[in-house]
């Protein structure tokens, strides 16, 4: 009996990219292939094509972000788009301007792609529904970062030759984190078994109803894992609040080379960064050999161009 | 993560050599029900046999003791003693406490962190143990804080502090408030399946008051503090428990309605228990007339209906262990006014002979008046001992139900004297006790008591 495989896409049939909840596998597929090429053609000398030339791009980040910004910049200019930089404690915001007027002001210019990043979850899709052009979630609050879990796919699936049937640990504060929401629901539509690894304070309600095996036994947790996703422990959480200090963090939720051992012996080691050693991870296991830490960083450029390309055919072309 | 505790190593108590043999005794084990005449044999520090068989002959070499068929039961486990080690050695130290404990046939006693500092380190923990280990007589387990400082905000090293030895996590004299920390305390400590014991009486409703609201309150002037102050925070606990299915143990109820909540509670399924304290089933609020600052205890004595339906829930087994809630206070805080006064009463070495007031009076059987004080405790807290049979550590109480005897505060052994039961008519006292199969009391006769072997 043959395979029948899934429909190949030759179009992203979506005008945003705000969630990965409601991506399917072939959505996914497509977005992952061409971010292949992207990474491919970032290595060489000339990393340029002129795909989005002539259009413009808003990165407006409501919540700071270095690494995350500077990437989506890269991949924009990358594709020859005018790119703009708005972070929003320089802007009217502080003024007391509200989130749509910012939206309804900044569609007035008429950009083509807003790249938007907001501490409250759900802010960017009300953002998207008053703007003419293409809106991607660089994170909105403790609720989706789509991009990431999109690089942190590539990396897996670059490093493994595939994401399916591959069990991948996502451990740390999952309650409050926008990384693992994104991530479980793309491995799950990509066919990966997710567990989710944390001491009860840090597991939101009903985890296992999202889609991932739940332990709160990290020795146990691991086991057999071909991926260990570590998430940051922000410093507020380790006042007493949710977790009582990082030593104890450290000793019965962090990656050391003991608890590392239980996983397959050539399990990958991810962190989103930026890291905290010896909190969540140990510091000779961030600068481990199977640490693909920096690949991800690599694969976050590529990703975001192949998503500003995915999305530009949707745009108005006239 | 593995219930049982084992016990630190004692170098006291090393276990005696020479066997010795309990005749003619009236063997009590309340884990088995058993309650017959019959004999017993120590042998380095166990029990290595048991039975009504045991009745003539001793094996040679051993010792023999006739117990002139007084009661052979397990030695106490007490859940709640305060000391004042570290911080306020002049109230009481480990020490001074084990004696008082032997004395009161208290083979085991949990030491509570409110010291000073409090125990919320694992490095105190270890402290405790090391002090116990080299001054106690009796063993001694110890009750680490679930907050730092006891200050109800933030969680303490609750895994790391189990694996040092915390026998069980609590917040000391002192009730938590804020609902969050204490839904975050129980979330967090299941995963270690760490015990969380909680004194409940809300604080807001409880601030002023130095005794029970009611009328006896309005007649001596003084503010109370109504039962519902305890029955609210033990409903609320228990709603938490019910969500993050944590162990939970309230650790002194003082009311119907309290016992209510926690009936409720264990028939749906929960993992909730509960203790009282032997105040709360022997006095009742009339006992503060005069203002005497020795019956002033937190949470306070109740209405006497109150205190028979504590009874009764000992009686019936819906509330699981008694405990003495020893808390040695001396004599400049206590001779106060009523209201200025320190609360607490010393009780470790006055805590069987006054229970059992309750057998003496018909309400609550013998078997199952101890089963409170020795296996329920046991069971609650992971601890092997608490149990006469074979195999078991020798942690063994010799009782005379009967002999009659006046209390002295005097003479009692704590270092502080506040005990309520000051020149009470008592029936009933130990007369040896041993720990590990090592006799550290010995009831001297009816001079004044010596110290302990």
């Amino acid at each position: 009996m043959t395979k029948i495989a899934p429909a190949q896409l030759t179009r992203f049939p979506h005008r945003h990219l705000l969630s990965c909840e409601g991506l399917t596998a072939p959505d996914i597929g497509f977005l992952l292939d061409l971010a292949d090429k992207a990474a491919d053609r970032n290595r060489k000398v000339d990393k340029k094509r002129n795909i989005l030339a002539g259009r413009t791009v808003i990165n407006l980040f409501f919540e700071a972000s270095t690494r995350t910004q500077a990437s989506f910049e890269l991949a924009g200019k990358r594709l020859g788009a005018d790119v703009m930089n708005m972070l929003v404690a320089s802007s009217s915001v502080q003024k007391g301007e509200t989130l749509i007027d910012t939206a309804v002001t900044l569609n007035a210019m008429r950009p083509d792609i807003i790249v938007v990043r907001h501490h409250a979850a759900g802010a960017v899709e009300l953002l998207s529904q008053k703007v003419d052009c293409s809106v991607v979630n660089a994170g909105d609050g403790a609720h989706q970062h789509p991009t990431q879990a999109l690089l942190d796919a590539l990396t897996i699936r670059r490093a493994k030759g595939r994401l399916a049937g591959l069990t991948v640990a996502i451990c740390g504060d999952i309650l409050h984190s926008r990384v693992a929401r994104s991530n479980i629901a793309l491995l799950n539509a990509m066919s990966a078994r997710v567990r989710v690894i944390a001491p009860s304070t840090l597991l939101p309600s009903n985890p296992d109803r999202l889609g991932a095996e739940v332990y709160t036994d990290m020795w146990k947790g691991l086991a057999d894992a071909d991926v260990v996703m570590m998430l940051r422990l922000q410093h507020e959480r380790m006042d007493g609040a949710y977790v009582p200090s990082s030593r104890e963090y450290f000793h019965f939720f962090g990656l050391d080379h003991e608890k590392l051992a239980r996983a397959k012996p050539d399990a990958l080691i991810m962190h989103p960064g930026p890291m905290n050693r010896g909190v969540e991870i140990a510091s000779t296991v961030a600068d481990h050999s199977r640490s693909v830490i920096r690949d991800q960083v690599e694969m976050g450029v590529a990703v975001r161009m192949a998503v500003l390309e995915a999305l530009s055919p949707n745009l108005p072309q006239a | 993560m593995s219930r049982t505790v084992s016990l630190p190593p004692n170098e006291k108590q090393k276990p005696s050599r020479t066997p010795q043999v309990f005749l003619n005794a009236r063997l009590i084990d309340p884990e088995s029900g058993r309650d017959e005449p019959g004999g017993l044999f120590v042998q380095d520090g166990l029990i290595a046999d048991i039975g009504p068989h045991l009745r003539r002959n001793a094996p040679e070499g051993a010792a023999v003791i006739d117990c002139q068929g007084h009661v052979l039961c397990p030695g106490l486990i007490d859940a709640q003693v305060f000391t004042g080690e570290p911080g306020q050695e002049h109230r009481e130290t480990l020490k001074t406490a084990s004696r008082a404990a032997a004395a009161g046939g208290v083979t085991t006693m949990v030491v509570m962190p409110d010291t000073s500092p409090v125990i919320d380190q694992v490095a105190l923990v270890d402290f405790i143990q090391r002090r116990a280990r080299d001054n106690a007589i009796v063993h001694v387990h110890t009750m680490a804080a679930m907050t730092r400082g006891l200050g109800g905000e933030e969680m303490t090293e609750i895994g790391l502090l189990k694996r040092a030895g915390a026998i069980a996590f609590t917040n000391g004299k002192s009730s938590i408030a804020n609902t969050r920390v204490m839904r975050n305390v129980l979330n967090y400590a299941k995963d270690f399946d760490a015990l969380i014991v909680h004194h409940c009486e809300d604080p807001y409703l409880s601030a002023t008051a130095s005794m029970n609201s009611g009328e006896v309150a309005t007649r001596l002037g003084l503010a109370g503090v109504p039962t519902v102050a305890e029955t609210i925070v033990v409903e609320r606990d228990v709603r938490l428990v019910e969500k993050t299915g944590s162990r939970y143990h309230a650790s002194t109820i003082t009311c119907g309605q309290s016992l209510e909540v926690i009936r409720a509670a264990k028939a749906r399924g929960l993992k909730v228990s509960c203790g009282v304290s032997i105040n709360h089933l022997t006095l009742n609020e009339n006992d503060v007339t005069g203002y005497r600052t020795f019956f002033k205890v937190r949470p306070p004595l109740r209405h006497e209906d109150d205190r028979r339906a504590m009874v009764e829930g000992i009686a019936s087994g819906d509330i699981d262990i008694i405990v003495s809630s020893h808390d040695p206070q001396d004599a400049d805080v206590k001779r106060r006014p009523f209201q200025e006064a320190a609360d607490g009463a010393a009780g470790l070495e006055t805590l069987l002979p006054v229970a059992l007031r309750l057998f003496h009076s018909g309400d609550v059987g013998l078997v199952q008046l101890l089963k409170a004080m020795t296996v329920n405790p046991a069971k609650l807290l992971g601890l092997h001992s608490g149990r006469l049979k074979k195999g078991a550590i020798a942690d063994i109480i010799l009782v005379d139900l009967n002999e009659p005897w006046v209390v002295n505060k005097d003479l009692l052994r704590s270092r502080s004297k506040n005990s309520p039961f000051d020149e009470a008519r008592l029936q009933g006292r130990v007369l040896r006790t041993l720990v590990a199969g090592e006799t550290v009391y010995q009831y001297a006769g009816n001079a004044a008591s010596l110290s302990a072997v």
